[in-house]
């Protein structure tokens, strides 16, 4: 028996043929290739986009380098692009930036990891279908909106109780900053949270520990991976935030002295660009100037990408790891 | 964090010595009354020892619906009772109930007595820290926390507060040995617990399980994730566990029932059909529904 080939006897009618005829063999190939085709220059086209992007500011940026050199412009402090001589020290724009980075960060990160726990691990869980969709809105409000509350209600309200010369500036910006970024904070580090699973928080609390002992010593360590990653995504959505800066930090292109003071107005990279495109003419060393500016922006966010990516990686492949 | 007195460092090593000096005592026991009663009295033997865990017209509902129903019935020391039956029969439920992991579940209520040492678990009272480490739990599937196999076991000791670099190093041993896992893992205990197998890693969450030094290890289907030479090590170290613990286990697979256990419970549609001794379940239950089940008919 084991060793007859099998036979090829028909045994029951088949209603519907199991082979192709010809024509239907070549129409399926094509329908398979055109379609592999067709995804596969959609998908292209994003790819192109930003390889292009990368591609045009260099090409206006490295002119600027090449004429300037690079010491300059990145230890600088002296920023006159219309000056004579002209001077193009963006020093006090990157400082600008970082200032009202670190400052969104230090308003966000606590709280947004905060409400991530309290959403995943303490709201029941028909309240947190209700709560997660409102946090998520606050990131689809245009930010421009955000600025105009923080030039109409927050910095007259500054400028009143602290008796400030000027209520535009880095805690003003950064607090903004912070409402935008917090959204992508709670989300992405709630999700961490939330597939580090079950199983991990019923073997916590199985061995007698509290929910808060759970919580620190279990949940947090397990999703840190995403919690960072999660962080790192607020941070890029605080440094190229564009509208909200121009309108709240004061412009300035100063560096605050003293250091910490978080009173004084300065100018960001994103908002020099947004500000001096219109008063630069083209072909101009200051419109030059303003592409080096982008390149460098580019350069930071692309990195911090990278870093998120690295860390999303980790947090799913632990993920991956524990359910083998 | 409450400190437990039994932890206490200094009394550490007392309990540990006083473990097996009560499991020889005990069985002295068995034999003085091994002797006073007549020779197929096995059943009136475990029960003249009083219950640890009482059930008594126990119900857990969710919502509206009864996850079990009305359930009386008594697990005894240093023993291995199975519980068997049907999927979505409540044998979780009721396990889940003695420790009290059913609280994560939103919108469940207990009627009923569901006493462990003679307190009811569901008493507002209750100090559930004490409750879940005196009486254990191993899961469906491998849990362990993503850390080093050591920090794993001494997770449950540090949370009562035990700090003492070489007290944790004991108790590290000491589990691992009685999970019969330290021959495997003695030289990397600060390799993640996650490198372990399937198998190894259930074993090292019972290892986690007995460094809260508990009475009673329950245990949902601890092999249903395995495969059968890690099920049968961990059935031989259940053997090995129940001079000690008490131990519940859940279990799909009946064989396994009629292998580890003393007693044997049958629960369907969240009742409890037959309680007995094992032999008498898989030989000659009282009940049709039981025997059905036993011998395949259904289920």
């Amino acid at each position: 028996m084991a060793n007859q080939t099998p036979q090829s006897t028909k045994v029951a009618d088949f209603d519907r043929p199991l082979l192709l005829t010809p024509g239907q063999d070549w129409g399926n190939y094509l329908i398979n290739i055109l379609g592999q085709a067709l995804l596969f220059l959609i998908t292209s086209l994003s790819v192109v986009a930003v390889l292009l992007i990368f591609f045009f500011i260099i090409r206006k940026a490295l002119p600027f380098f090449l004429k300037h050199g690079v010491m300059e412009f990145f230890t600088s402090t002296a920023w006159y692009p219309e000056g004579s001589p002209a001077e193009f020290g963006a020093g006090t724009l990157m400082a600008g930036s970082l200032y009202v980075t670190v400052g969104a960060l230090l308003f966000a990160v606590p709280g947004g990891i905060l409400a991530a726990v309290f959403l995943s691990d303490i709201l029941p869980f028909k309240a947190r279908q209700i709560v997660k969709p409102i946090i998520e809105i606050l990131a689809a409000i245009p930010s421009v909106a955000y600025g105009f509350f923080a030039i109409i209600v927050v910095a007259p309200w500054l400028q009143k109780h602290l008796g400030l010369v000027t209520g535009t500036n880095i805690f003003n910006a950064s607090l903004i900053l912070a409402v935008m970024a917090v959204p992508t904070i709670i989300s992405v580090a709630e999700d961490a949270l939330t597939a580090a699973g079950r199983e991990l928080r019923e073997a916590s609390l199985a061995l007698g520990a509290t929910r808060a002992e759970t919580i620190i010593k279990v949940m947090l360590p397990a999703a840190h991976s995403g919690i960072i990653a999660a962080i790192i995504l607020g941070m890029m959505r605080a440094i190229g935030e564009t509208m909200v800066v121009w309108m709240a930090a004061g412009n300035a292109s100063q560096i605050p002295t003293p250091w910490w003071n978080i009173f004084a107005s300065v100018r960001t990279m994103t908002a020099t660009i947004a500000g001096d495109m219109a008063e630069s003419p083209e072909g101009s060393d200051h419109r030059l100037a303003l592409f080096a500016v982008g390149l460098t922006l580019l350069a930071f966010t692309f990195l911090l990408n990278l870093a998120s990516e690295h860390f999303l990686g980790r947090s799913r492949g632990g993920g991956k790891g524990r359910k083998k | 964090m409450n400190i437990d007195p039994e932890i206490n460092p200094e009394e550490t090593d007392m309990t540990q010595t006083q473990i097996p000096q009560l499991a020889k005592n005990n069985s002295s026991v068995r034999l003085a009354q091994m002797q006073m009663f007549s020779a197929d009295s096995y059943a009136t033997l475990v029960a003249a020892e009083p219950a640890i865990i009482t059930s008594h017209n126990f119900s857990l509902f969710y919502g509206d619906k009864a996850g079990v129903k009305d359930v009386t019935m008594d697990i005894y020391p240093r023993s291995v009772t199975a519980i068997i039956g049907p999927s979505g029969c409540g044998k979780s439920t009721f396990l889940r109930s003695i420790n009290r992991m059913n609280d994560l579940i939103p919108h469940t209520r207990a009627e009923g007595g569901l006493m462990v040492n003679g307190i009811n678990v569901y008493d507002k009272q209750i100090n559930l820290v004490n409750l879940r480490q005196q009486v254990g739990m191993v899961f469906q599937k491998p849990n362990p926390f993503p850390k080093s196999i050591y920090d794993n076991i001494a997770y449950g000791p540090r949370l009562q507060s035990v700090k003492r670099r070489s007290d944790l190093d004991n108790m590290v041993e000491q589990c691992l040995r009685s999970a019969a896992l330290w021959d495997e893992v003695k030289d990397d205990l600060k390799k993640s617990a996650l490198a372990l197998s399937g198998g190894q890693q259930q074993r090292l969450c019972i290892a986690r399980a007995l460094a809260t030094k508990p009475k009673v290890l329950l245990m949902d289907e601890p092999c249903s994730a395995l495969d059968p030479v890690a099920t049968g090590r961990i059935e031989e170290l259940m053997t090995q566990l129940k001079d000690t613990y008490t131990i519940v286990i859940v279990t799909h697979n009946m064989q396994q029932a009629a292998r580890v256990s003393e007693r044997t419970a049958f629960f369907c549609l969240g009742e409890l059909i037959e309680y007995d001794l094992t032999r008498t379940i898989f030989t000659n239950p009282s009940i049709k529904q039981t025997e059905d089940y036993v011998t395949g008919r259904f289920g």
